[in-house]
């Protein structure tokens, strides 16, 4: 068995109740029609699942002093009484989930209630389906190549690289699983549009052809197809958001060092699905811990504490919009209307709110819609297309900005489209900028630029000017990244050593 | 049995000792620092240990929230940009590291290359503590680690097949034997008292006090790294001395004039009442703005510190704050006096970025 290798101080086994308390549950789950793989329940004592807490999951990874720091900060506010890590489970097959061994058996039965909501997620949500389920092991194999690069290079050599690597580690795109992207032109076709005469004048009568086809049009056609050759003559011919892919094929780099790169961008993508469903993954497992231990798990002694432990994971911290309660709580609002026929094109064109208001065809679809959001949806998604009007108002969602002078922030926005606006873009993004490779023969000089593109938010620069020279020093020569900082266009210009920022057409700043 | 993740505990820890030292000069003059002093440790502020990633600029991005209130009203907490990414992206707040005054007096010593004192010959006492640590092969029955001999003999007999699972019957013979051993350690039994001494006359003023704090505490800091015990007494003076504990030390400000002997004296006489020469290590050091009253005291204290206190003590220290006021001639008095004696050692101290080479003056003998 694949888990015997990942020793704990001591392997516990789960005891008696438990395991009754396991299978007991695992039946519920399954007839409430949630499809799972086998999963796996360890017991840890506090210490060990901070340790994983840090290590993202998993029990073996390459070594790295992150993973130390992040295990100091956990281990601090667990101290502290400050967090406490309920739950943790990770998307491979078997399933591992890990339960602290001091929580009580109601906290325990809760967790895995939940447990088996994130299960069923993982195995059954489209976004996941290109992920390694036997990620444990590939895990412990990206250890052993880093450990056995450090003996061959030195520690520090290493570390320092896999620094850089990690500084770039969200520079990936997260829909490139999913899609084949189309490769380009082919020769023919580019020798076609070369040949091209560049401009093609609109059928017109003589007396009309000046009004028709006047100098400017001719001349914006002659652009575009410039513009066009220019591009066919480019590399990459479309933006490549992948930085971490491209750099892994053209960068320069030693074996070793691609080796790395490699694995730090195999990981980037195996978690990415679960930053890209955030909302609707802890949604659903919430929406299904709540309805089996309400219906079917709880005792009337453990009611209380049960209500109590809730309303801890899905309350709201004044200003906050916890992940936890969006997502049950729209899940609940889809079944609610597929319950009650509200939708489709009748739902939508009724303008008399009394009608709406007492909307019920009675057509309990309620159960099946949200299996096949479940199965489909990524959180984008599944906020663009079911978020209401009447959802927003209900929850009280709003948006907010920070108001320079106050020093905080202050709500902004109640208004649907805002809000609904606003959750997209920060879910899309997900605090990542959105930049891509768009010429990697900048200036003809075999130099990288990336273009950020701007929403509305000034990238930091310090950070940028760090990320920038490693994505120099991977590449090999310079690295140039396209953005706007302060309403100016700018080109941050980093070529391993020196730090410059330009606003094309003002006079450079050089800092090395 | 250790966790995986204690080896990159250890390494980001090394990290963070790398970076202390790096900046070390700018630690020691800063107040920060002995601010947050926690019993055995301080924490030192440390900005931007992480990962440097393209991100937004903090604080600028909208968020979402859900709650109350009007449109303008304060949101309570932090919004989140990106919410839900926590532990995704370490490095977004500055890091207070603790660290233990042990670990910072080594970083100290390395990295102003301090050599360890060597406590006065005949006062070296120290003790032999044996402390059970290792194991070996040979000892006496009585120090037999039954734990790691039954290990051995289990492994012995897997290896050697003679186990079997449905009897187990562990037999330890005599090379599966292991016994707890000792290893001796010595401590250096000897005690220190520090003495210090402020001229708190109106010259010295606020900044001055604070340097003399900063270089106190490093000097506190290193001597009990090098001594099991050591007592601080701290003496003011302006025209007259006295003794006063260390939060009044601190703060006290007088607008006297200036008998530096005054100080000196009663310096001796704790000396003489509280630490017998032969047992202790005794080090005074002395701060002022080197402005004495008259020639007259200063040829007074020069006869005190030759005829009485530089004899008794390990090493004599005078540090000379500059201030606005203060003509420093009491640095160039004893230079002159005592300029190739070993015991003393005189600093200038302009300003808070030279409390570094001050203490590698002051503390750089060794004695």
């Amino acid at each position: 068995m694949a888990h015997d290798a990942y020793f704990f101080r001591s392997r516990r086994g789960l005891p008696q109740e438990l395991v009754e308390a396991q299978q007991w549950i695992e039946g519920i789950a399954r007839g409430h029609g949630l499809q799972f793989c086998e999963t796996v329940f360890e017991m840890c004592d506090w210490e060990e699942i901070n340790m994983l807490a840090a290590y993202g999951g998993f029990p073996t990874r390459y070594p790295h002093w992150r993973w130390g720091m992040d295990y100091i900060q956990m281990d601090k506010s667990y101290e502290y009484g400050l967090q406490k890590i309920y739950e943790m489970v990770i998307n491979t097959q078997p399933a591992y989930a890990y339960l602290l061994d001091n929580n009580t058996l109601m906290d325990q039965k809760l967790v895995m209630a939940h447990v088996y909501g994130h299960v069923d997620f993982f195995t059954n949500n489209a976004w996941f389906q290109h992920t390694n389920r036997k990620m444990l092991d590939q895990m412990a194999n990206h250890a052993t190549r880093v450990r056995r690069h450090i003996d061959n290079e030195g520690q520090d050599t290493v570390e320092t690289f896999i620094d850089m690597c990690l500084s770039l580690e969200n520079l990936i795109d997260p829909h490139l699983p999913h899609i084949r992207r189309e490769s380009g032109p082919g020769v023919r076709e580019k020798e076609e549009a070369r040949r091209a005469p560049g401009y093609a004048r609109m059928p017109a009568k003589q007396y009309m052809d000046k009004y028709i086809n006047p100098p400017e049009f001719l001349e914006a056609q002659k652009q575009r197809h410039a513009d066009r050759l220019e591009q066919l003559t480019r590399f990459p011919e479309e933006p490549v958001r992948d930085v971490l892919g491209f750099l892994l094929r053209f960068g320069r780099m030693v074996p070793w060092q691609h080796d790395i790169l490699s694995i730090i961008r195999d990981e980037a993508y195996y978690f990415a699905p679960q930053a890209q469903t955030k909302v609707m993954n802890e949604g659903w497992a919430s929406y299904w811990h709540t309805t089996m231990m309400t219906r079917d798990i709880l005792t009337d002694a453990e009611v209380i504490d049960y209500a109590d432990h809730h309303s801890g994971t899905v309350a709201m911290r004044p200003g906050q919009l916890n992940p936890y309660k969006l997502g049950i709580e729209l899940f609940r609002h889809i079944e609610d209307r597929w319950n009650k026929g509200r939708f489709g094109k009748d739902w939508v064109q009724c303008e008399d709110i009394a009608v709406k208001r007492d909307w019920d065809t009675g057509a309990g679809l309620g159960k099946e819609k949200i299996f096949e959001v479940r199965k489909t949806h990524n959180d984008v998604t599944f906020i663009d297309q079911f978020l209401t009007e009447d959802f927003i108002r209900e929850q009280g969602i709003f948006t907010t900005e920070y108001d320079k002078s106050a020093g905080h922030f202050v709500v902004d926005s109640r208004e649907f489209g805002e809000v609904k606006q606003r959750l997209l873009t920060m879910l899309s993004t997900r605090g990542n900028p959105a930049i891509a490779v768009t010429d990697a023969n900048f200036a003809n000089r075999g130099e990288l630029e990336l273009s950020h593109t701007h929403e509305g938010v000034d990238l930091q620069v310090q950070w940028a000017e760090q990320a920038l020279g490693n994505v120099a020093r991977i590449w090999g020569r310079a690295a140039h990244l396209r953005t706007t900082l302060d309403s100016k266009e700018t080109v941050l210009t980093h070529d391993g050593s020196t730090f410059t920022v330009a606003h094309p057409g003002a006079p450079s700043k050089t800092k090395t | 049995m250790p966790l995986n993740i204690d080896n990159d505990v250890h390494r980001f820890k090394q990290i963070v000792r790398g970076r202390i030292r790096k900046d070390l000069r700018k630690h020691m003059s800063s107040s920060e620092i002995i601010g947050k002093e926690r019993g055995r440790a301080v924490s030192v502020p440390l900005p931007q240990i992480g990962i440097p990633r393209f991100r937004y600029g903090e604080n600028e991005q909208g968020g979402v929230g859900q709650g109350d209130g009007d449109k303008g009203d304060a949101v309570g907490g932090q919004a989140q940009p990106g919410q839900g990414q926590a532990g995704d992206q370490p490095g977004e707040h500055s890091l207070e590291a603790e660290i233990s005054l042990e670990e910072l007096a080594e970083i100290i010593g390395e990295e102003l290359a301090l050599p360890r004192i060597e406590p006065r010959g005949s006062k070296q006492v120290t003790t032999e503590r044996d402390r059970y640590t290792g194991i070996s092969r040979v000892g006496p029955e009585g120090l037999r680690h039954v734990r790691r001999t039954f290990r051995e003999a289990l492994r012995r007999q897997i290896a050697s097949g003679s186990y079997v699972p449905s009897d187990p019957r562990i037999i330890p013979i005599r090379e599966d034997k292991r016994y707890r051993s000792s290893k001796t350690r010595s401590q250096p039994q000897s005690s220190a008292v520090v003495i210090y001494m402020m001229d708190v006359s109106g010259s010295m003023g606020r900044e001055q006090k604070e340097i003399v704090r900063l270089e106190a505490f490093w000097i506190d800091t290193w001597l009990r790294h090098n001594y099991k015990n050591v007592q601080s007494r701290f003496i003011v003076h302006d025209a007259a001395a006295r003794e006063v504990d260390r939060d009044t030390f601190f703060r006290t400000r007088e607008s006297g004039g200036t008998l530096i002997s005054s100080a000196y004296r009663l310096c001796w006489e704790l000396i003489e009442r509280d630490y017998p020469p032969a047992e202790w290590n005794i080090y005074p050091f002395h701060f002022s703005d080197g402005d004495n009253w008259s020639k007259a005291d200063t040829n007074k204290c020069l006869e005190l510190l030759k005829a009485d206190l530089i004899p008794a003590v390990n090493q004599f220290s005078y540090a000379q704050v500059d201030s606005d006021y203060g003509s420093g001639q009491f640095y160039e008095d004893l230079k002159g006096a005592f300029s190739d004696d070993e015991r003393v050692t005189l600093s200038r101290v302009p300003d808070r970025d030279h409390i570094m080479d001050s203490i590698k003056e002051l503390l750089g003998k060794g004695r």
